[in-house]
């Protein structure tokens, strides 16, 4: 059952369209990132969850509950919405301590002095703070101050963790570590999450499903592998992981690269409003890509750089930069070579 | 990498140029301060300190001026914490513009605000007063402006911009989602003011209010025009009545140094407080990510408190000003303002005809160019060595430098008559030369600070390119350092002009016959009872105060944007 519910949620900044008419179902205990270049509207739906920006169209629920309607002009005030939240710039008050920052939603909350010593111990010690609990946030790293951040949003024990680029101020080796910590903790507490991020290693590592979006619209909600292997356009493809295209001609024989005819790749025919149109994008991951010595489409090695374990091939295919990337052990062709391509999993998708 | 060592190049001649600038203009006359004070016959005396302190009137100027600078401390920064949080953090009507106008009071020099509420609520002439007693048949006056609590009014209405400008500061670059986050922990925006909102700007609260306290504490015009009628006096305005009244007495000089001295041991407390709250403070609460912070709704106060805005922009800066210029067009003060009794002919007479007033406008205009002019380059040597040269002492430049900053402008002055006044065989005094002299020291730290700062933006990087690319220290200094802080410079002198125009605290200790300043003229005219004349005058340095301050905003603007 759908516990976080968006329906038809619409977010505007003046003449633009910030989150366009967005459709999302969260389960209990799931975590689904949204993944998208910067501006493309992942934040203010966040936002808009956690209750600190309005409703221009559409409605939020949590379990039965409206939490923001904008045909009944009703918005539960984000104090009284019981989510944790985590922000990219910390957010931790300098002038409290760890334990004081930690304990500060649940005095707000006014429960009795031992719960409350309690329950931000118990936060304090999942969160590997418990020795620095006196000391103020000011002096510890950015993972430690994000640690306080998330043991904070631990402490009132919420349904739902709401999560703003909580890694991307940390310093890179810090990131996978956090990562695994707050996957532990969803564990442990079975929370939901909704998570923001530009990373799309971060959104591949944590989620059970991924949501990209592109100037607020939805492109695609799947899984990692789903989001990975089937993107449905090439704004998913090329956001997720490495992608090259080529521009091809198309007709029932086949296709064009310029002025050369070849063969369906792999006897992968594109859809057929393609070939009506006559032309297609044919997209490939470059490690999906193998060197023939005969046939294949029919390039020139420009580039072919070693980066230890992979080799970085750019061939020029009648004007288009192909990038290629081989293991080291795979033999392959020398800067100058003509040589052959074969797409072992190609993926059609219009042009422009 | 020199590969002679000559022992006097460049970097040599500009530190010896800003240690012998620095020692000239600002530590001679200051030692000549404490040495007045305390070695009296050849004899380092404490004694006859501590006597000069027990008389009446030397610690009753002491008590004043820390009760009136306490009080408009306290209002001040109430008052200026109040409004910042008003333009910053609610849904007041008409944000932007209401900021702007808070910032307005800055540029008034206080004295003249002082001069027209002396105008409004003078016991027995002030016009407010008057339609109250007259008109509306009251019995006493409403307000005695010529009180403590006159003073402390009249300052606060244009001290408050100092913690307004830091706290308004301070609330729009903090991080929203330190408040958000306290939010979505469950707190109300009442409580999360009260308990993260405040104590984030506790420090900015703190700073601004010490610097009202440091200027108020050194400030002469408002207590002298306003605390003359019941002799109400502080520190600055002692001095002032020690130098003019028994000019060139040993006792009265004396008598000064001493109270001098006292100003820079409070100053000094005052800047070591300010630096130690600005120390533990500095909390990292600068935002990442930019989302505006949630408004508080003030709902039905939205209204009155607006009008409550507009009501006290109308109050503190169009009534007084309006003032000003229709006494300054009086036929004689005190009659009604009809039309009829309004005329252009007092403006007239002084920009054409009186050559006291005519000298005095030329005066303070080319004081004010010359001493911005000359800081502005001696500020850009000095910080020069004090940011990018790597030699011992020059903390003690910093010192130095930054030393005006803190130091009242009577002190200067005092200072500047002890140093130039003949004893060691230099004598400007009652010349317009020794204004100048003084303007330089009291303006240092001012061009200090800015070319400070855009030196520190030249990385050492750039400078090291040049000499690698064969230029001398010299030809790097002209080619890429001056370009690159030319902004810096710019930015020093108009800091400097500006203030220079309107200065009274330091000339009125210094002027001659024929060296009055604008403040001066203005003063002096209104203490031999020249209202009229005084408001006239006041009226056209509000003009060339504003123009300047538009016309420089333009030219900053219209260069950032080219």
């Amino acid at each position: 059952m759908a516990y976080i519910e968006l329906n038809q949620v619409t977010k505007r900044f003046g003449s633009v369209v910030a989150v366009d008419r967005m459709n999302l179902q969260i389960n209990q205990g799931e975590c689904v990132a949204m993944l998208g270049p910067s501006g493309c509207g992942k934040t203010t739906t966040l936002r808009m969850v956690a209750g600190f920006e309005d409703l221009d169209d559409g409605e939020i629920r949590v379990g039965e509950r409206i939490i923001s309607s904008k045909a009944k002009r009703y918005y539960l005030p984000p104090e009284q919405r019981n989510f944790g939240m985590v922000f990219q710039a910390f957010a931790v008050w300098p002038h409290l301590s760890v334990y004081e920052n930690v304990a500060f939603p649940l005095r707000i909350r006014k429960l009795p002095r031992e719960e409350i010593h309690a329950r931000t111990e118990e936060a304090l010690k999942h969160t590997n703070l418990y020795k620095v609990a006196q000391d103020s946030p000011e002096g510890l790293s950015g993972g430690g101050k994000q640690r306080v951040a998330l043991a904070r949003a631990l402490a009132i024990r919420p349904d739902v963790m709401l999560l703003d680029e909580p890694l991307s101020s940390l310093d890179p080796h810090f990131r996978e570590e956090m990562r695994f910590e707050i996957k532990d903790l969803q564990r442990r507490f079975g929370f939901s999450i909704l998570y923001v991020t530009h990373d799309q290693s971060e959104a591949m590592a944590l989620s059970d499903r991924i949501l990209v979006m592109q100037s607020g619209i939805v492109q695609q909600v799947g899984t990692p592998l789903e989001v990975y292997a089937s993107p449905v356009n090439r704004f998913v493809f090329e956001f997720i992981g490495l992608s090259c295209f080529i521009e091809t001609r198309l007709d029932q024989n086949g296709m064009r690269i310029g002025d050369t005819p070849y063969a369906w790749p792999e006897n992968i025919a594109p859809p057929v409003e393609l070939v009506l149109a006559g032309k297609g994008l044919l997209a490939a991951r470059p490690t999906e890509i193998d060197f023939v010595a005969d046939g294949g489409i029919r390039g020139t090695v420009m580039r072919k750089v070693y980066l230890g374990e992979t080799i970085d091939y750019r061939v020029l295919v009648d004007g288009t930069e192909v990038r290629v990337q081989k293991t080291r052990r795979t033999p392959g062709p020398a800067i100058g070579d003509n040589c052959g391509l074969r797409f072992s999993r190609p993926h059609w998708y219009p042009v422009g | 990498m020199q590969n002679k060592r000559t022992g006097f190049g460049t970097p040599e001649l500009l530190f010896a140029l800003s240690v012998g600038i620095l020692l000239v203009v600002v530590a001679f006359p200051m030692l000549l301060i404490f040495f007045n004070a305390f070695w009296v016959d050849g004899h380092f005396n404490v004694a006859d300190v501590v006597k000069v302190l027990q008389r009446k009137e030397t610690y009753q100027a002491l008590l004043n001026s820390l009760f009136l600078s306490g009080g408009v401390t306290v209002t001040g920064t109430i008052v200026g914490t109040f409004f910042a949080w008003l333009v910053t953090r609610t849904d007041l009507p008409f944000k932007k513009t209401m900021k702007l106008l808070f910032l307005v009071p800055f540029m008034l020099p206080a004295f003249i605000g002082a001069l027209a509420w002396k105008m409004l609520l003078s016991p027995r002439a002030g016009y407010i007063n008057r339609f109250f007693m007259d008109v509306l048949g009251f019995d006493n006056p409403i307000f005695d402006i010529y009180t403590y609590a006159g003073i402390i009014l009249v300052e606060t209405m244009y001290l408050f911009p100092f913690v307004f400008i830091q706290v308004s500061g301070a609330l729009e670059r903090m991080d929203p989602t330190l408040e958000e986050s306290a939010r979505i922990s469950g707190a109300d925006l009442f409580t999360i003011t009260r308990k993260i909102t405040i104590p984030l700007v506790l420090p900015s609260i703190l700073s601004g209010a010490l610097l009202i306290m440091l200027y108020s504490m050194a400030h002469f015009g408002t207590v002298a025009v306003l605390g003359v009628e019941t002799g109400i006096y502080n520190i600055p305005v002692l001095i002032y009545e020690k130098i003019h009244q028994s000019a060139g007495s040993f006792d009265s000089i004396r008598t000064a140094t001493v109270l001098a001295t006292v100003l820079v041991i409070t100053a000094a407390l005052i800047m070591w407080t300010q630096n130690r709250v600005l120390a533990k403070g500095k909390y990292q609460i600068i935002a990442g990510k930019s989302f505006r912070p949630t408004e508080l709704k003030l709902r039905g106060l939205r209204i009155p408190l607006f009008a409550f805005c507009v009501l006290y922009i109308a109050f503190t800066i169009i009534l007084p000003t309006a003032t000003i210029f229709l006494v300054g067009g009086l036929k004689t003060y005190g009659l009604p303002f009809d039309m009829e009794n309004l005329t252009w002919a007092n403006y007239h007479h002084i920009l054409f005809e009186w050559d006291l007033t005519r000298d005095s406008i030329w005066n303070s205009i080319t004081l004010g160019l010359a001493s911005a002019l000359i800081t502005m380059f001696a500020g850009v040597i000095v910080s020069y060595v004090i940011v990018k040269m790597k030699v011992k002492g020059k903390g003690i430049l910093e010192f130095l430098g930054m030393l005006p900053f803190s130091v009242p402008g009577s002190v200067i002055a005092l200072g500047v008559i002890l140093a130039w006044s003949g004893k060691f065989g230099i004598s400007i005094y009652n010349t317009v030369w020794i204004i100048l002299v003084a303007y330089i020291a009291r303006y240092m730290a001012f061009s200090l600070k800015a070319n400070s700062a855009a030196l520190e933006q030249v990385h050492d990087s750039l400078v090291e390119a040049a000499r690698a690319s064969g230029a001398t220290m010299a030809q790097a200094l002209k080619d890429v350092v001056i370009p690159l802080v030319r902004p810096g410079m710019v930015a020093a002198f108009f800091l400097i002009f500006l203030p220079a125009l309107r200065e009274l605290t330091v000339s009125v200790l210094l002027y001659g016959p024929t060296t009055r300043t604008i403040g001066v003229a203005i003063y002096t005219l209104n203490e031999d009872g020249e209202t009229v004349y005084s408001a006239a005058l006041a009226g056209i340095a509000l003009i060339i105060i504003v123009v300047g301050e538009v016309l420089i905003k333009r030219l900053v603007t219209s260069k950032n944007g080219a």
